[in-house]
């Protein structure tokens, strides 16, 4: 039986790692880190997790030493935030080129300057690029079901790739919650152990990430790829074997009351819960809207998509993130750009809100779905809407 | 009060230090054990020890809780260190028939007189219990006793593993200033 129990959301994220049977945790405990890896730190030291626990100097070095540890066959866990996140960043590249299933839980949060420990997604839309595997996660118990399955899909053989589970920082990360536990024998048997094809060995010596002048190096990136893209099925087949054995299913894209919708939100992470509220709301009025929450963010699922905006007439994305002196939000321009192809095609309305840890209530989502209507029908002569900034 | 069928939001007012958090967590925590859906967690920011700290629980027999925004507007209110009262408006956002659960030697009435609000009222002097139990000021567990006393959210037996859990071989002297607090509690409708 599951066992149900009020636990902080960091601390159930070392208990999954725990449960995935992690062999090495590398982390630094930059500002702003969490009480994931500290916890991990004391589940090694209490000798509860048999694993090596390697306090590193950097968050460079943090990612670098889990490289290492993955390339030598061994499972591999850590979790950043932030500042931290940047501070790994040409060493994310690294581990999805070289095909290290890495797994990382990133508490969101915002980004110097100024200084702000508070959440919200510019540091996942700054490694939106790195090539590793990428999903959203709204509540606790998503978090630790996610990180169970990132271990069995980033290792399966047909992928070998590193993933990423986001979860929002303070909103997810800080909060006591009950959250179910499946058996220590249940996960044995979820996650096959960890076998990388080629691992390094003095006996069998490999060279991987070798120099790659330009007859090579772009057919490495064409494979890396295809790799990513062919992931996505396999994150299916785990989500929905994942669903069979824990009765807890997922998808790319989640839809609530999105069903004969003529408006629908879009939102990620946390938020998506606060906006359900919302929803639920405005439903009771008689209006027509629903919401879709991006789970999946790389690969991204284009068609998952296009079949869940369906007919809607407008569609109103809420990204926690600006790209300066561009389109807005990231995640709006990638939906935007996903259904321009599409013969019918939704109004495509994007928001920015919620940066540095600024709340968004039921009540201002009920806002931003009036005001994209609006837009939608007056036009606007701006790209996107920012939302909740004194003026 | 006893009914948590509907959302009960809790907002707890203390200093850095004093353990405002851990109150918050072990309540959810006791809620989630009988059952109930329960989430609770801290003002989000950096910690200073001596600054007024607040944190959040909200707890529904119903449903699962969505909402996870900083309670704005609680249902009970719970002041762990009597001075805040100076400096904070605790009662900001208390619902109507809300209910204060107040660590303080001073009577209901020149609680009401300071406070100016119109709500229930409940007091024990948590600081003089703490300190002969515990020997220290430190008035967290002994204010969960005040509020299960006013308010019977959760269950005083419920609180019993989370405190064990939590305070190893402290927990049980930290129990007996919660039971005590639950004894001596007054409550002003």
């Amino acid at each position: 039986m599951a066992k149900r129990i009020g636990i902080e959301v960091s601390l159930a994220i070392a208990e999954a790692a725990k449960l995935a049977d992690v062999d090495v945790v590398a982390a630094y405990p930059i500002t702003p880190q969490t009480h994931i890896v500290e916890h991990l730190a004391e589940l090694v030291a209490n000798g509860e997790l048999d694993a090596a626990y390697i306090p590193v100097e950097s968050e460079h070095s943090a990612m670098s030493a889990c490289l290492g540890a993955s390339a030598a066959g061994a499972r591999t866990f850590t979790a950043t935030a932030g500042q931290g996140l940047e501070l790994m960043h040409e060493v994310l590249y690294v581990a999805s080129s070289m095909q290290l299933p890495v797994v990382m839980a990133v508490a969101n949060r915002a980004l110097s300057a100024p200084l702000s420990v508070w959440g919200d997604h510019s540091d996942v839309m700054a490694v939106r690029d790195t090539g590793w595997i990428q999903l959203f996660v709204e509540n606790g118990q998503e978090a630790v079901d996610n990180v169970l399955c990132a271990f069995r899909i980033g290792e399966d053989p047909r992928v070998l790739l590193p993933v990423m589970i986001h979860l929002d920082g303070f909103h997810l990360t800080h909060m006591i919650e009950p959250l179910l536990f499946p058996e220590q024998s249940q996960v044995d048997k979820f996650i096959p152990p960890y076998q990388h094809p080629m691992p390094l060995h003095p006996d069998r010596p490999v060279t991987m990430g070798a120099f790659a002048p330009p007859i090579i190096y772009f057919e490495t990136k064409k494979a890396q790829e295809v790799n990513l893209e062919a992931a996505k099925e396999v994150i299916l087949q785990c989500w929905d074997n994942f669903g069979k054995t824990f009765q807890r299913y997922y998808s790319p894209v989640e839809c609530y009351r999105s069903e004969d919708a003529r408006v629908l939100l879009l939102t990620m992470g946390s938020f998506s819960e606060t906006a359900m509220t919302a929803i639920d709301k405005m439903r009771g009025e008689g209006r027509e809207v629903g919401l879709l929450r991006l789970r999946l963010w790389r690969p991204f699922p284009f068609d998952e998509i296009r079949q869940a905006v369906g007919n809607a007439e407008v569609l109103i994305v809420l990204d926690r993130a600006l790209s300066f002196g561009g389109p807005g939000g990231p995640v709006c321009s990638e939906v935007r750009s996903a259904l321009y192809s599409e013969d019918k095609r939704p109004k495509v309305i994007g928001f920015v809100g919620g940066l540095g840890g600024r709340d968004i209530t039921p009540a201002g989502f009920e806002e931003i779905v009036d005001r994209g209507i609006e837009i939608s029908q007056k036009g606007s002569d701006q790209e996107f809407e920012i939302f909740g900034v004194r003026e | 009060m006893r009914d948590t069928n509907r959302l009960i939001e809790i907002r707890w007012h203390g200093r850095g230090g004093q353990g405002a958090v851990t109150s918050a967590e072990l309540v959810a925590q006791a809620a989630i054990s009988e059952g109930k859906y329960a989430h609770a967690f801290p003002s989000f920011g950096p910690e200073r020890r001596g600054a007024p700290v607040l944190a959040f629980v909200r707890i529904s027999s119903q449903q699962p809780i969505r909402i996870r925004a900083e309670i704005a507007q609680p249902d009970i209110v719970v002041v762990l260190d009597p001075r805040l009262l100076r400096i904070v408006n605790v009662a900001s956002g208390l619902k109507e028939n809300g209910l204060l659960v107040i660590n303080t030697r001073r009577s209901f009435q020149d609680i009401e007189a300071e406070l100016k609000a119109k709500c229930k009222l409940a007091r024990v002097n948590a600081t003089s219990i703490a300190r002969e139990i515990l020997g220290l000021p430190i008035t967290n567990t002994t204010m969960i006793g005040a509020l299960v006393r006013a308010t019977g959210v959760v269950e005083l037996e419920s609180l019993l593993e989370p405190l064990r859990h939590r305070f190893g071989r402290l927990a049980e002297r930290n129990i007996k200033a919660m039971q005590k607090a639950y004894e001596e509690t007054l409550v002003k409708e």
